[in-house]
């Protein structure tokens, strides 16, 4: 991983290592079901214990998302979503609560907006980085510079499927975490979290990953602590976007203080995470 | 084999100048190397070829014809209009071309089931119709909107014995039928392989599907030679996601007197915003996994497209289309509905072949390349699909449904 001395994003976590747990990532996208409410419940969030936020660009196209968070971002684009609300979100919950703040966006408002423009105006608005789901390291040249100059966080996926080179590929090129995908498959919650989380975790840590989260799948705190047993970090997304949706801001902050209920519960393996910390 | 003569334009992929890519979630990508490899090892294996060609043969019917069409080219200034018969095919259009060489592939890889996506339901037709014949099993995503002005292609994928699933989301159309099939595959790459439509999607997809549906231009080039004693001035095709036209394009992309026009789908028209006139009226992004052409708006956000043919209501197009365009080695020009709908009744009228409205964009095309080229020129048009699936688009279009009759 390169340059974890400037990532707020890998301190959070390292932090809640070691204290012996590990950290809660909490998405929602920004403007469902409305600007403002998407930026109070963030804020919530971290007032309920989330440790590190990822705000979600709500994109016409969203290939990698299931039906909880497709119709969240419709509604969003619907109501009215411009990419200049995203650094907005970011700007504002920054000044309210002290957590990093990842971006998590489709590739191509990114590349619409300008890739240095972006980096730019997302550093500015006090962004720790971004999450791309569909920009894998291959394809990765504008944004690996872009980020570098602007001191930004890159969040890579990391899948079942990968092989072992792009696995260390990721890892190398990651800043923040690597975000180790738990399942084959598409958001929303799932009863079980696939052993394959587990694999992939022990993989990426032999390739030498010093912050993974899992993501995919989560929606419980028992998943939390469990992931936490053998990951750096958990992240729960539809399920906190459906708590939005059915309850509101209270709601998402009743689940997001449920899930950190589960970090504490974690209790780490002493061999669960790299051996100089 | 004819079809392994690589040409000096010719890119295998995952580029195509600044287009091309894979831009998909890493889930995604183990897939994409294992059938990139299939695929390598499948066009260097000649039983590969053997059962193919033989496939096209006994089961499609090709070679497809070639049809000059004397009194529909009386309205194109006297210019010579030769149609590439692929409307005569098994099932219907060029797709089958495609779909039983990914139906092979399919079979080489081990797995027993296939999706794909489909507009006007010719590819999820010939891929059901594949997935019947090597007993795979299929499921065809489907916008909403298409299922209901093709309902006919529904039924007869549901006679084929695969599940065709109603995509509601977004535009309910072709785009987010590919989200819907690429959101499946990522889920079910272990068993199910993609079997992709058209020349667009992420490399491999664009290289593969443009090979094997060349075969439509290897042939064309050959029978126009023999029936005209030389090349044509120029071929037509219509672009939607843009795979009959690179199907025909290929053979002739090294042969620099032969001038190629891509007919794009301009819906109300290319100057208002109900249009599918993607490299006319769009700017580079990524959408479907590959940096190409696309309508979107400001922030990237893609922009719905119209077009009367469900075929071509697409935002997108292949990379390859987006490169040769930047090139200037082809022209892509806008059809309204209101163009494609008289040059489909017109070739009714003129010639008893009642085209695809897809087919029907490249028809008006060559009748305004005609004017322009001359009663010397020579124009090749490929005719990729048969309109039997628009008759109820025709008949309300045209008002040639009695009011009180039944509906089919």
């Amino acid at each position: 991983m390169t340059d974890t001395a400037t990532s707020s994003v890998e301190k959070a976590i390292a932090d809640r290592r070691a204290a012996g747990s590990g950290a809660l990532v909490g998405y929602l996208p920004v403007g469902f079901p409305d600007l403002g409410t998407s930026i109070d419940a963030a804020v919530a969030l971290v007032e309920n214990g989330v440790d590190v936020l990822e705000l979600g660009l709500p994109y016409s196209d969203p290939v990698m998302d299931g039906p909880v968070i497709q119709a969240a971002t419709q509604q969003a684009i619907s109501n009215g979503f411009r990419l200049r609300h995203g650094f907005e979100a970011v700007r504002e919950v920054r000044a309210r609560v002290d957590a990093p703040v990842l971006l998590m966006t489709y590739w191509n408002p990114v590349l619409q907006y300008g890739v240095d423009r972006f980096a730019d105006d997302l550093a500015e608005a006090g962004g720790a980085g971004l999450i791309t789901p569909d920009l894998i390291p291959d394809e990765a040249d504008l944004w690996l510079a872009a980020s570098d100059r602007a001191g930004l966080d890159r969040v890579f996926l990391a899948a079942p499927s990968s092989s072992d080179d792009r696995l260390r590929h990721a890892v190398e090129i990651s800043r923040g975490f690597v975000y180790a995908v738990s399942t084959m498959g598409i958001t929303g919650a799932r009863s079980d979290v696939d052993k394959a989380a587990r694999l992939l975790v022990d993989r990426l840590r032999g390739v030498g990953a010093e912050s993974v989260c899992v993501g995919i799948g989560i929606s419980t705190a028992e998943q939390v602590t469990e992931i936490l047993g053998y990951a750096d970090g958990a992240i729960v997304g539809s399920a906190l976007v459906n708590a939005l949706a059915q309850g509101g801001v209270s709601a998402a902050a009743e689940l997001a203080a449920r899930l950190a209920e589960g970090t504490r519960a974690a209790s780490r393996r002493p061999d669960a995470g790299p051996s100089a910390l | 084999m004819t079809s392994d003569t690589r040409t000096s334009l010719q890119e295998q992929g995952p580029y195509f100048g600044a287009y091309g890519g894979r831009y998909v979630p890493e889930s995604l990508i183990a897939a994409l190397d294992e059938l990139t490899e299939a695929w390598e090892a499948a066009k260097a294996d000649p039983a590969f070829h053997a059962e193919l060609d033989a496939l096209h043969r006994d089961y499609t019917g090709r070679p497809s014809i070639i049809t000059e069409v004397p009194r529909f080219a009386e309205h194109a200034g006297g210019a010579r209009i030769i149609l590439k018969r692929e409307d005569l095919n098994h099932t219907g259009s060029h797709k089958i071309n495609n779909v039983l060489g990914q139906a092979l592939l399919t079979k080489r890889i081990g797995k027993k089931r296939v999706i794909a996506e489909t507009g006007a339901g010719q590819h999820g037709v010939a891929t059901a119709t594949a997935a019947a014949l090597f007993g795979l099993d299929c499921v065809v995503y489907m916008g909403e909107v298409d299922t209901e002005r093709q309902a006919l292609n529904v039924a007869r994928m549901r006679l084929l014995g695969a599940e065709v699933v109603p995509v509601t989301a977004g535009s309910r159309t072709l785009k987010d039928a590919i989200n819907e099939a690429m959101r499946d595959w990522v889920t079910n790459v272990d068993t199910t392989n993609y079997v992709f439509g058209t020349v667009a999607g992420p490399h491999p997809f664009p290289a593969m599907v443009r090979d094997l549906q060349r075969i439509i231009g290897d042939e064309a080039r050959e029978q126009v030679l023999a029936l005209t004693g030389a090349l044509p001035t120029a071929v037509a095709a219509c672009v939607g996601g843009g795979s009959n036209a690179m199907g025909i394009f290929t053979a002739f992309i090294d042969d620099p007197d032969v001038a190629l026009y891509g007919f794009e789908a301009a819906g109300d028209g290319a100057e208002t915003p109900r249009n599918a006139a993607t490299i006319t009226k769009g700017r580079p992004g990524v959408l479907h996994g590959a940096r190409s052409y696309m309508l979107q708006d400001e922030d990237g956000q893609t922009l719905e497209s119209h077009s009367i043919s469900a075929g071509l209501d697409y935002p997108g197009v292949g990379p390859e289309h987006a490169w040769l365009a930047d090139l200037g080695r082809a022209q892509y020009r806008p059809i309204t509905d209101t163009e494609a709908m008289t040059a489909l009744r017109l070739l009714a009228r003129t010639e008893g072949i009642i085209p695809a409205i897809e087919s029907a964009h490249a028809l008006a095309g060559a009748l305004e390349l005609g004017r322009e080229l001359g009663p010397d020129s020579v124009i090749l048009v490929n005719l990729s699909g048969r309109g039997d699936k628009d008759m109820s688009t025709a008949g309300a279009w045209f008002d040639l449904i009695d009011a009180d009759a039944d509906q089919v």
